[in-house]
This record gives structure tokens, sequence and C-alpha cells, in this order.
């Protein structure tokens, strides 16, 4: 028994454990009690619940509300907007499944206390666009965690889940979970009847435009460290659409969102010569998509295709103008208190390099990719669809249960359904919840059992780069070069290279193809041997360490994906250099993986795509 | 922009360490203060700048892409209900903004025990907590039938 494995155990029982306390996993939490007054339902969150996941600084928009209430929008309007952003490939069930309890969530939000903006002549929640309605947000996350507190039996914070445990009497069953606590080192395994997770997208897969102390300053919040994917990938859970990484439009350096200025503002982009540019670029992505390029609203990523031509033919960088909108002091407030209240690190950026959008164009540029499934993009887990309406090759158990019994998902873990945002994920949550309440009446007294065999290993495995670093640093004088172990740092600087130099990253305009993905795969492989090797000199450091773990599982999924689907289906987010074109006769499908984590193997596979008819 | 600390005004009170998303503002052993271990995992989130009752914690923009002499404060008032902010300018020009944050009472969000139990039949139904009514549409939950769905391309 090594060094640090003799840590103390705590065992957790629950019905229902939620793994992730952001939005989704607070969704889940709040309406599994609902429906299971009597259940134990716990919550683990590797932070604080209070200010955890990607709404920590709160947000300034929710940006799923149908508005059914006024018909302004049905849900099967929504269904329509994401399949045409994501060039027609979303589960159109799932997304329609969402849509229609959204505006429920959103409505007790309202009650809750989180501060609506209100259109003061007709009354009704003030629309940034379409889709989106105004918030003072900044609480946000609070407001959300106060609730899922309440619903909780216990939360538990500072807990990072490092793997899902299975169960020993049932193959493909879920049992549970285990991890460390990062502040006392404990180790927990936490038994449940039902598991969700909700843990977030990913973030650092590919290396960021920042070159130093910048480099946390990521769109996506840089603690999204992909344990969404690799948690149920390990446990052989089919995922979905993983290749469909997601590259942002974004005020350069800051990340900033250009929603807000689009659609409320009415700031519009021009190339560095004060020309639009968007329109000379149409015959051109006409010959790479066919008609995709004719919908409304212009894909996300094929707007992003027009803004790197434009740059590569020399005429960056690309402007938001914002001059003309910001002379009305109204606009100028929003379009500040827009930042302060979601993405602080913009207004930094300003104010250090004295931009002040009253009296300078400020720069766009499009960012690293992230991996995740809750905005204009649909990665992540395959999962069992609503039980009154999805086709039958969507629906093989609980709603929004994934291909392992007992494990259900919501919010960026889940894929095929994009653009659920904070209030479709939290949505999610709520439905996945229900499902898995349900799950549990039905087993009876069936319950999952774990082995200890089990859990001991893990637990060896997990406290293992303690004990790298311990023995490997006493051979050195000093210093963070060894021989016999990395650094969490420099494995993920590591990963991040390899994900950017071969599978689509920034340093290639997001350019890859076969050779490259073969030799990206060969390169992740001899990094996750490393990993095994990884120091970690504390328990913050043991955090990253899997962290980094997570993320690597993830890149693997992303690689095996981007190299299965041959065609590129979304110029602007990545481009396979030997398929240019989109293929709609071969390629009208989502694309299916599976690990299985005897072998180490992966096999990928076609699903069909279902639309509503018109 | 990652965060620093002030030396003359952080007492060591531990609220930054409890609720930074990151796990990087940590209490440094020597001087019993915090620190920012990990200023590239940090987002600028501004947790820490919020959560701590001395205002002791700063951000600096990040060095590789800003220039030296800007800040961007913030005060959270939980109890008022506001949050107030004011952004310097390196050219020493300034703005300031306040937001409301809540509208109602910290606390008073009701367990969702507090709603009557659910039936059986809704349990059964498509329905969520507080569905139908918090819809506010009449017809219940809308739904659709799978013969509407067809495969292949749009
Ligand atoms: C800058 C920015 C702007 C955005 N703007 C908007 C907007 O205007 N409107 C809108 O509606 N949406 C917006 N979004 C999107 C929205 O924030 C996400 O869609 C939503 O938060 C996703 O919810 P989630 O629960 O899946 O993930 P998250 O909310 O990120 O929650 C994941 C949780 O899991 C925890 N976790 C992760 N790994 C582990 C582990 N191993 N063990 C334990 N816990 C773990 C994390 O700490 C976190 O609390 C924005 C996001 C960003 C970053
Ligand atoms: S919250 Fe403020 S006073 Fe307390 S330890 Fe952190 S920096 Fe110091
Ligand atoms: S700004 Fe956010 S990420 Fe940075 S130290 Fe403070 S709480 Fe942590």
């Amino acid at each position: 028994m090594g060094l640090f494995s003799r840590s103390k155990t705590h065992f957790v029982d629950s019905d229902v454990l939620v793994i992730g306390g952001g939005m989704a996993g607070c969704g889940a939490t709040y309406e599994a009690r609902h429906w299971g007054r009597d259940l134990k339902i716990v919550c683990v969150e590797k932070a604080n619940i209070e200010r955890s996941g990607a709404v920590a600084q709160g947000l300034y928009a929710i940006n799923c509300y149908m508005g059914m209430q006024w018909d302004e929008n049905q849900p099967e309007d929504r269904v329509r907007y994401a399949r045409n952003d994501l060039m027609g490939l979303v589960r159109e069930d799932l997304g329609y499944d969402m849509a229609r309890h959204v505006d429920s969530t959103v409505h007790m939000f309202d009650k809750w206390g989180l501060p609506m903006m209100k259109d003061p002549e007709s009354g009704r929640y003030l629309r940034e666009g379409k889709w989106q309605i105004m918030i003072h947000g900044e609480s946000y996350k609070p407001i959300v965690a106060e609730a899922a507190r309440k619903a909780a039996t216990e939360v538990y914070n500072r807990i990072m889940v490092t793997h899902l445990l299975m169960d020993e009497k049932k193959e493909n069953r879920v049992a549970g979970a285990v991890g460390f606590n990062v502040r006392t080192g404990d180790f927990y395994v936490f038994r449940a009847k039902a598991v969700i997770v909700a843990a977030g997208g990913a973030s650092h897969i590919f290396k960021p435009r920042a070159v130093g102390e910048g480099m946390g300053r990521t769109w996506y919040a840089p603690w999204s460290s992909a344990s969404a994917y690799a948690l149920p990938i390990e446990v052989g859970a089919k995922m979905t659409q993983m290749e469909n990484r997601i590259v942002l439009t974004r005020f350069k350096d800051g990340y900033g969102p250009v929603g807000a200025y689009f659609l409320h503002l009415k700031t519009y982009t021009e190339n560095a010569y004060g020309k639009e540019y968007e329109s000379t670029w149409y015959e051109h992505t006409k010959g790479l998509v066919g008609d995709y390029i004719d919908m409304h609203p212009v894909p996300t990523c094929l707007r992003n295709h027009a803004l790197l031509e434009e740059v590569k033919a020399g005429r960056g960088p690309i402007r938001m103008v914002t001059k003309e909108a910001f002379q009305d002091p109204h606009k100028e407030t929003v379009g500040w208190e827009n930042f302060l209240g979601m993405t602080i690190g913009q207004a930094v950026v300003w104010a250090s390099q004295d931009i002040d959008p009253k009296h300078t164009n400020p720069e766009l540029t499009t960012s690293e990719p992230y991996v995740m499934g809750s905005h204009a993009t649909c990665s992540g887990a395959w999962a069992s669809g609503p039980e009154d309406f999805a086709p039958d090759e969507y629906q093989w158990g609980y709603n929004r249960m994934l291909t392992v019994d007992g494990l259900f998902g919501a919010g960026d873990t889940i894929g095929g359904s994009a653009h659920k945002f904070s209030s479709g994920s939290y949505t999610e949550g709520r439905i996945a919840a229900k499902a898995a309440v349900k799950y549990i009446k039905d087993m009876g007294r069936d319950v999952p059992q774990v082995s200890e065999d089990e859990y001991q290993g893990l637990k060896k495995k997990i406290y293992k780069p303690l004990e790298n670093y311990e023995v490997g640093r006493n051979q050195i004088t000093g210093g963070t070069v060894s021989p016999s172990y990395i650094q969490p740092m420099q494995g993920l600087q590591r990963l991040e290279k390899i994900m950017d130099e071969y599978v689509g990253g920034i340093s290639s305009h997001y350019m890859t193809n076969e050779p490259l993905l073969t030799r990206g795969l060969e390169l992740l492989a001899t990094l996750k041997e490393d990993l095994e090797q990884l120091g970690a000199e504390d328990l913050h450091q043991l955090q990253r360490a899997w962290e980094l773990h997570h993320r690597l599982r993830a890149s693997e999924s992303v690689t095996h994906h981007t190299l299965f689907r041959k065609e590129t289906r979304w110029p602007g987010y990545y481009y396979r250099g030997d398929h240019m074109k989109l293929d709609d006769e071969d390629w009208h499908c989502f694309t299916l993986s599976q690990y299985d984590r005897n072998t180490g193997d992966w096999e990928l596979e076609k699903a069909p795509v279902y639309h509503i008819i018109d | 922009m990652p965060t620093f600390v002030y030396m003359e005004r952080c007492d060591g009170c531990g609220h930054c360490v409890d609720i930074c998303p990151s796990d990087i503002m940590h209490i440094d052993k020597t001087y019993r203060r915090a620190i920012n271990i990990e200023p590239n995992m940090c987002w600028e989130c501004y947790s820490c700048v919020k959560a701590c009752p001395q205002n002791a914690i700063d951000a600096r923009g990040a060095a590789d892409f800003a220039p030296l002499g800007h800040s961007v404060r913030t005060l959270r008032e939980p109890e008022k209900g506001t949050i107030s902010w004011k952004v310097k300018f390196r050219n020493g020009h300034e703005k300031n903004f306040v937001s409301p944050i809540r509208t109602t009472d910290w606390g008073s969000i009701p367990a969702p025990t507090e709603l009557p139990p659910p039936s059986d039949e809704e349990f059964e139904s498509q329905v969520l907590a507080h569905e139908p009514d918090a819809l506010n549409i009449v017809g219940g939950v809308p739904t659709l039938t799978s013969d509407q769905f067809r495969k292949g391309v749009i």
C-alpha cells in the first residue's frame, strides 16, 4: 500500500447522485427533490456551488426562452433554429423536449429573485434578440445554488470526482462514483442508485491564444475540465458529435461575447479597410456547403468562415463598429454592463489598452476550439429521448439516460442538443432528474453494489501522482525539470500543443487531415503513458492531474470522431483538408463512438438523423 | 487580469479560498495571508474580489496583453441588492456603473418540498415541477407524435 492511499475513506450512500453543481446540476438537484420527496439526494462539486461552473461570474442574458405565453416562439421554432445553425444535424427530439419546458424554468428564476429586464411598453421580458432575454445576472449562480441547497439532502463542495463505479452484479449498470476532497485529501466513495453527470464542458483542450499569464482568460471557464465526457466514456457510454468542437468570434484577448452587440446594440463588423466582407465570401462558401449558406440566420460556423477567409486574404483585423451605437448613452451603458455582468476580463483589456468603444472600433478574433454541448455546438453523450415521441432508435430507457443503465446526463454532458445555454441546461437537469427518480422507483430492491476491489484499486491510482512526486523529487536538487515525472501544467501544455497542431487548432487555421489526425493519435498515446508518471506536489496539483486525465480522454474522443467524419460539415469550426466539402449523401448522420476500457479500443459508427416535418 | 492581494489589507479570513472556482486562492503559510498560487489559471471571474470583506483583492490585466495603469474595481452589496463598478483607463478616464443583483430577500426561495406532493398521474406524465401552471399557457405541456419525424436530409 502506497504512501497516500492510507488517506481516510468516507462512504456516502444516496439514491440520486448529482456530479457537478453548475446550471444543469442545480436544476437536477432541485427537481429530484420535487419528485423524490423521501429520497436521499446528494450533489457533489469540485468547487463551491455558490460560484461554480460557466456562470460563476454571472450572465447578462438568458439565451433560451420561448415566450410561449405571448406566442413569441414555439418549441418547433427552436428546433428549426438549432438545426439550421448546426448544418442539419441535431437531436430534434431532445431539442424540442428542452424547449417545451424551458419557459417554466425561466419563470421560476424570475420568482426566485433574478432581476429580469422588462420592456416598459409591453411589460414582457426585454428581448436582446429573437431568443435571448436580458437580465441583471451577477447573482444568477448564487440564486440557483440557494434553491439547490434547499433541495439537496447534502451538498459536498471541493470534491473532485475522478471515476464512476460500476455495479458488480449487473453488467453495464452504474453504482456510484469516487473522488477526493481537495482540502483534506480524504477519499470519498459515493454509492448511488442513479447518477446524473452534469460536470460542464471543456476548455484547454486546444492551445489558447494567450501565451503566458493570460492563458486562463479563455472564453469558456478554465475549470471546465472535460469531466462530463471522461467520466461516461471510461465506463463505456456512447458519445456523439465529439468532432463538433466550437470556435467563437469574440472581442480580442478578453473574449467578450458579441451577442448583445449584434442583436441589441445593432453594431456590425467590417474589415481593416472599413468594408463589409461577409457577402464577398458567399459564392466561395456556397461551393463548400451548398444551400446551407442560404439559411437564416447564417449558421455560426459559416460566419466564422467568412471572417477567417477575410483575414487570410490579408484584410484583417476585423473590427466591430461600435462608434455609432455608443453615442447613445443607454446603449453605451448596456455595452459595458454586458461585460461587467459576465466577462469582466474584457472590460479590463479595454481599460488597459485605452479602448473606449465610443471612440475606437474594437478588434474581433476567433477563439481556440472548445468542446461542449450547450452552446452553438453539440458534443457529448448519446442519450435516450423523451418517452412520448422520440423515435425508436433514440429511445432505450429513461429520458436523458446514457447507454449505461442508471447513468444520466444534462447540460454540456449531453450531445446532439445544441443551443440550450444556461436556462436549457438547467431545464435538461430537471428532465434528467425526474427520469432518474422514475428509474429508482422502478428498480425496486434490485439495487447496485459497488465492489471493494474496484474502489480500492481506484484509490491507489488516484493518489499515485503525489507518490510520483515524493519519490522523484528526492532525485533532483530542485526546480521543475525531472527525468521521472512531469507536472500537470507541463502535461496540459503538451496536450494543447498536440491538439492545436494535429487536430485543427488556431495555428493551422483549424485545418487538419487524416495523416495529421493519425499522428495526433500516436502523440496522444505517448502522452497517456506519461500521465502515469504525473507528479503532484500537493492536493491542488492532484486536482490538476485528474483534470488533465479527463481532458486527455476527451481529446482522444474528439480526434477519433474527427477522423471518422470524412467531410467538412462545419467550415469555420474545423476543416478536413482531405475532404473539404460538406457531403450530405454520406454524412447526414450522427457519429457515435464507444471506448472499451478493457482493450483501450474505440469503435465508431453512424446513427440516423430524424427531422420534424417542414 | 489575474488577481493579487494587498498585504496590508488581508487578514487571512479565507473567504476567497472558499469561493474560488479555480482553487487558486490559498493562504500563504509564512505570511498567513491569501495569495493567487496559479495566476495563469485565473478567469478574472472576480468571485474572490466580491467575497473579500476587506476589499483586499484586486486584478491586474494579464501581462501578455494588458499594459499597466488600469483598474476595474467592484463593490457587491448583497443587503442593498446592488453591485457597483468603477472602470479606470490607462489614460485616467473613468466610468461608473451600478446594477441590481436580486429582487427578493436572500434565503427566501422556497424548498421544493413546500409545494404539494405530486400525484401519480403527474409522475407518469411529462410535466416538471410547477408545471403546467408555470408555463403560463393553456393546453398543458406541448407534445409531438412520432409520425412527425422522418429520417435523412432536410
Ligand atoms: C463567457 C460565457 C458567456 C455565456 N453567455 C451566456 C448567456 O448570455 N446566456 C446563456 O443562457 N448562457 C450563456 N453561457 C452558457 C452557459 O453558461 C452554459 O450553457 C451552462 O452553464 C452549461 O451548464 P452546465 O451545468 O452543463 O455546466 P456548468 O454550469 O459549467 O457546470 C458544471 C459544474 O461541474 C463542476 N465539475 C466539473 N468537473 C467536476 C468533477 N470532476 N467533479 C465535481 N464537479 C465537477 C464544475 O465545477 C461546475 O460547477 C455563457 C457561458 C460563458 C462561459
Ligand atoms: S477574503 Fe480577503 S481578507 Fe480574507 S483571506 Fe481572502 S484576501 Fe484576505
Ligand atoms: S478571479 Fe476568479 S478564478 Fe481568479 S482567483 Fe478570483 S475567484 Fe479565482
